[in-house]
């Protein structure tokens, strides 16, 4: 059953729930976090509303910049606005920004020290339409892996302007996976949020889990399906995992303590990923078995969302195969 | 403002005591690039001794001007620069590249941290100056709308001739050019050399002022090596107030020591123990103009 205590949207499996694209809750983060702060600026590399930077641009027209289609220039542009005592939001499609742009995300942002928040909208294969060359699945593992880099990867448009918000505040380096399409509402205004906190939103109604799944970005919605489908059955516990580094290392290990098997679930290359980050932390502390759900050792292609997560094994059925074979 | 002969000696005898630093670093160090340092020794020294906004002593001083060094590897001459002008003491300079010294191979905040910026990887100073001169208009815009935005800090980035193969400079180059950013300034070190040889074969960038111009920058050409005419092109930038001015410095890589003067295999490598001795002893005599050596 949900957990209470987190206040999430009940309505979360009806046919008719509430969907938001993740990225505009970003948008909307941005303009308060303009306002909680006036040294919060945004830049942009020409994709100003499909990134929904647009509204902080028409609230704060002195405090952004466009930069063109340049993501280079974009992080390290940035990096010189912080020295200077900005915190700098820097918006464009995950595959241009952080994958063009690696080393000077690496170099002028991190090395330096300075606080800008990476926005990569368009981040996973459910982008659909347009293709393989604008499905960035290899982005957590390129953010993860820099020294002071923060990676968060919201679960819907709600978590997503309370990261915003967050990230605006924390004083590091931070990476803000985004997603294009409307994907489900499963939190709540009321529903926390701690960066570097991981949350269990299911837990099973009687019995002890026998699986612990632990899911970022909004495919925690179809791990959470799965749950509800075998409630009764097979018990799981499902954790939302947010912020993918620093990793909530306590919550991992106790899940996989609680369970002893572990699936995790991401709309990203299996190697690298969020699924590597629990394996690492599981692998020094508490080895269990594992299995993950992601791409696999492929590129994308073509085709809707529904169709391509179900392609890439990543939907409910491929989630439910995954818990019986290992419980 | 003009210099007056009495500062040009003046400022010619610290530019010396640099080049001297660099050599003393780089033979300590047994590593590090000789040929950048020393052909940009005027240009820093009249930047850290006559033209820059800046107080060593208050490093975080928030009106000082920025100093942005884009082509990291000539850092032996920020470095001399840093401590003869009072940020560190020169005995530091022989740490140069020493396991947790203060002065990496390339510069690193972390270590040092009065340094505006960590830098090594080309091409990307002049994205991070340009940054730094929109923030200081956005706080003049936002401080004061009636604001002339010519009373703020200035930024200074300094750069090479060969990171301009980059294409992340002209990105750059553009940006500031769009935004008439009046308080930024790029000054080149146009040695001519990179690497792997001369500029112009490998990646020929002729004719380099008109391409900066056709950016909308203001561009002023300078003998890198007359103090006079680089402290007139800084002063003659603070005039320019509708786009960003460049300062393309014509270099001698190398300069101040006869043997290693327009070589490009000086790019990258440190003097040996003898050819340090005959480098020191050319700058002490002032290339022989003085019998006795000074230290």
């Amino acid at each position: 059953m949900l957990n209470k205590d987190l206040k999430l949207n009940t309505k979360m499996f009806d046919k008719d729930v509430e969907q938001i694209p993740i990225r505009k809750g970003f948008g909307e983060g941005l303009v308060k976090a303009g306002e909680n702060d006036p040294q919060v600026v945004a830049l942009c590399a020409d994709l100003t509303e499909s990134s929904q930077t647009l509204f902080f641009k028409e609230k704060f027209p002195n405090r952004f910049v466009e930069i063109g289609v340049a993501e280079q220039n974009l992080a390290s542009v940035a990096s010189g606005m912080a020295a200077m005592g900005k915190i700098p939001f820097i918006t464009s499609y995950a595959m241009f920004s952080p994958g063009r742009n690696w080393e000077q995300i690496r170099t002028t942002i991190c090395y330096n020290n300075r606080p800008v928040k990476i926005a990569g909208s368009h981040a996973g294969i459910s982008v659909g339409p347009d293709g393989g060359t604008h499905q960035a699945i290899e982005d957590i593992a390129i953010t993860r892996v820099i020294p002071r880099m923060v990676v968060i990867s919201p679960c819907d448009a709600i978590e997503a302007r309370k990261a915003t918000i967050a990230a605006a505040k924390n004083g590091t380096p931070v990476y803000i996976r985004l997603a294009r399409e409307k994907t489900p509402v499963m939190t709540t205004d009321a529903t926390p949020f701690e960066i570097g906190k991981a949350q269990t939103m299911w837990t099973p109604s009687v019995h002890k889990p026998a699986v612990g799944i632990i899911a970022t970005g909004a495919l925690l919605h179809k791990a959470l399906q799965a749950a509800k489908e075998l409630d009764g059955k097979i018990e799981v516990e499902v954790m939302n995992l947010a912020t993918i580094k620093p990793l909530d290392e306590k919550a991992v290990i106790a899940l996989a303590k609680k369970t002893g098997k572990i699936i995790t679930v991401e709309e990203h290359q299996i190697r690298g990923g969020m699924g590597s980050a629990v394996a690492e932390c599981l692998a020094k502390h508490y080895p269990v078995p594992m299995k993950f759900i992601g791409v696999d050792e492929e590129f994308g292609q073509s085709g809707t969302p529904e169709e391509l997560i179900e392609h890439y094994g990543m939907g409910k059925n491929a989630i439910i195969e995954a818990i019986k074979s290992l419980s | 403002m003009d210099l007056s002969d009495e500062k040009v000696i003046e400022l010619k005898e610290i530019a010396n005591d640099i080049r001297i630093s660099i050599i003393d670093m780089l033979l300590e160090a047994k590593s590090g690039h000789t040929a950048g340092p020393l052909g940009m020794a005027d240009i820093f020294t009249i930047l850290y001794f006559h033209t820059l906004k800046h107080d060593p002593k208050n490093p975080e001083w928030e009106d000082r001007d920025r100093v942005v060094l884009s082509n990291g590897h000539i850092c032996p001459v920020l470095y001399a620069t840093m401590a003869h002008a009072g940020y560190f003491s020169v005995k530091e300079l022989k740490t140069l590249r020493k396991f947790k010294s203060r002065l990496q191979g390339h510069p690193h905040r972390d270590f040092l941290p009065t340094l505006e910026t960590s830098s090594g990887p080309l091409g990307s100073g002049l994205s991070q100056a340009v940054g730094m001169a929109i923030a200081d208009k956005m706080d003049a815009k936002d401080g004061d709308p009636s604001s002339t935005l010519r009373a703020g800090r200035r930024i200074y980035c300094l750069m090479s001739d060969g990171e301009l193969d980059e294409g992340q400079s002209w990105e750059a180059i553009l940006l500031a050019g769009k935004n008439k950013l009046h308080n930024l300034v790029a000054v080149i070190d146009r040695n001519n050399i990179q690497i792997d040889g001369y500029t112009e074969d490998i990646m020929p960038l002729e004719s380099l002022s008109d391409k900066w111009r056709a950016f909308n920058w203001y561009v002023i050409e300078v003998d890198g090596h007359n103090m006079e005419e680089i402290a007139d092109a800084f002063e003659k930038a603070k005039a320019i107030y509708e786009k960003p001015t460049v300062i393309i410095a014509h270099t001698i890589p190398g300069k101040g020591v006869k043997e290693f003067e327009r070589d490009y295999r000086w790019h990258g490598k440190p003097p040996n123990p003898e050819e340090a001795k005959m480098a020191l002893h050319e700058l002490r005599t002032l290339g022989g103009k003085i019998k006795s050596e000074h230290e």
